[in-house]
C-alpha cells in the first residue's frame, strides 16, 4: 500500500512537471534549466509609490506599495515590523499587519506575531509595472458577476 | 660640544618636518580599506556583508569605504578615535572576535557603540556625503520626504534612529528601539 502511495505521488509529481514544462519555457525565452539565458530580461524597478494597490481577490495577501532593498527579515531584526508592528503604526502611519497574523494554527490569538506570520515576504512582495510575461485570463470576481 | 642656535632652530625644523610628516603619512595609512580589511576579522565578517549593500555596489559606482563611515574626518577627532581604536589592537591580540561565533555574539555591542557615537556626532560620517542642504525632497519617495522634512529637519531624529544596518548585518535588535 505505502509503495503504491509513494509510486502515485511520484508520478503526479512527475505529471505536473510535464505540464508546466513549456510555461517554463516560455518564461525563460526557451533557454534549457541547466543553462544560463544569453538574453536575460533587464532588471526592472520596484514600484516605489506608497500608494495601495488594490487587492485582486479579498484573501490576497496586500502588496508593497515601496522599495525594499536590503530589508532584513531574519531572526536577529525585521525591518517590516518597523513600521507595520502594532505599536509602530502611530509613529509610522503604516498598515497595521492584520489580526490574522497574531493568530497561530488553531485559531488563538497571541500577543504578539505568530511565528508563522512572520517572514514578511513568503507572502508580500513588491511590484514591477510591467506587460505580462505570460498571458494572463484573470478576471476580477466583480466583473466575473456582471457578466 | 656646542651647537650654534641657528643649527638648533634649522635641525628642529627639518626634524620636525620629517617627524610630522611621517606621522601623518603612517597615520593615513591607517586609514585605508586595504589596512582595515588586513585583519581577518573585519576582512570575513562586515566587509564581506558590505559588499552586498548600495554603499558598495551600485548604478553610479560612487562607494564608501571603511573610514568614510568609521573615522571622523576632522584631525582632531580622528586623533581621538585613533586613540580609542587602541582597545581593537587589545582585541586582536587576544582573539576577542576571532571566530564567526565570538563576533556575532559580539556583535550588538560592537553595534551598540557605532550607533551611540553616530546619535552623539549627530550622524556626521553620514552627513559628510548625503548633505541635507542639498536633499530635494521631491526626488524622494513620498515615505521618505515625510520623514526627512519633519523629523530629521526638526533635529528631532538623525540619521542613524532610522537607517541602522544599512552597510552591514544586524544584532539581534530584540530590545532596541524603534525594533522588534
Amino acid at each position: 500500500m505505502k509503495k503504491l502511495l509513494i509510486l502515485a505521488t511520484l508520478s503526479s509529481a512527475l505529471f505536473s512537471v510535464l505540464l508546466y514544462a513549456n510555461e517554463i519555457a516560455t518564461l525563460r525565452q526557451g533557454t534549457p534549466l541547466d543553462e544560463v539565458s544569453t538574453n536575460p530580461a533587464p532588471m526592472q524597478n520596484v514600484s516605489n509609490t506608497d500608494v495601495k494597490e488594490i487587492r485582486a481577490y479579498p484573501m490576497q495577501p496586500p502588496m508593497i506599495p515601496h522599495k525594499i532593498d536590503n530589508y532584513q527579515v531574519d531572526l536577529k531584526a525585521n525591518k517590516c515590523l518597523s513600521c507595520h508592528a502594532r505599536d509602530m503604526v502611530g509613529d509610522s502611519q503604516a498598515t497595521m499587519i492584520s489580526v490574522t497574523h497574531f493568530m497561530d494554527r488553531d485559531g488563538n490569538f497571541l500577543a504578539d506575531v505568530s511565528p508563522r506570520r512572520y517572514f514578511c515576504t513568503q507572502c508580500h512582495v513588491p511590484q514591477v509595472e510591467r506587460k505580462d510575461l505570460v498571458e494572463n485570463e484573470f478576471e476580477d470576481i466583480k466583473t466575473v458577476i456582471k457578466q | 660640544m656646542h651647537f650654534s642656535l641657528g643649527f638648533l632652530t634649522l635641525g628642529g625644523f627639518i626634524a620636525g618636518i620629517i617627524f610630522w610628516g611621517g606621522f601623518n603619512t603612517a597615520l593615513e595609512v591607517t586609514n585605508t580599506e586595504e589596512f582595515c580589511i588586513g585583519c581577518h576579522e573585519m576582512e570575513n565578517n562586515v566587509y564581506e556583508e558590505l559588499q552586498y549593500t548600495v554603499h558598495f555596489s551600485n548604478g553610479s559606482g560612487v562607494r564608501a569605504t571603511c573610514p568614510d563611515c568609521h573615522v571622523p574626518h576632522k584631525w582632531t577627532n580622528k586623533i581621538a578615535r585613533k586613540m580609542q581604536a587602541s582597545k581593537e589592537v587589545w582585541g586582536k591580540i587576544f582573539g576577542t572576535i576571532n571566530t564567526r561565533e565570538k563576533f556575532e555574539e559580539k556583535r550588538l555591542e560592537l553595534a551598540q557603540h557605532e550607533w551611540a557615537r553616530l546619535k552623539a556626532n549627530d550622524s556626521l560620517e553620514c552627513r559628510n556625503c548625503h548633505d541635507f542642504e542639498y536633499m530635494d525632497f521631491t526626488q524622494q519617495s513620498p515615505r521618505a520626504a515625510v520623514q526627512h522634512s519633519t523629523a530629521l529637519a526638526a533635529g528631532e531624529k538623525t540619521c542613524i534612529d532610522c537607517h541602522k544596518g544599512i552597510a552591514h548585518r544586524l544584532p539581534d535588535m530584540e530590545g532596541v528601539e524603534g525594533w522588534q
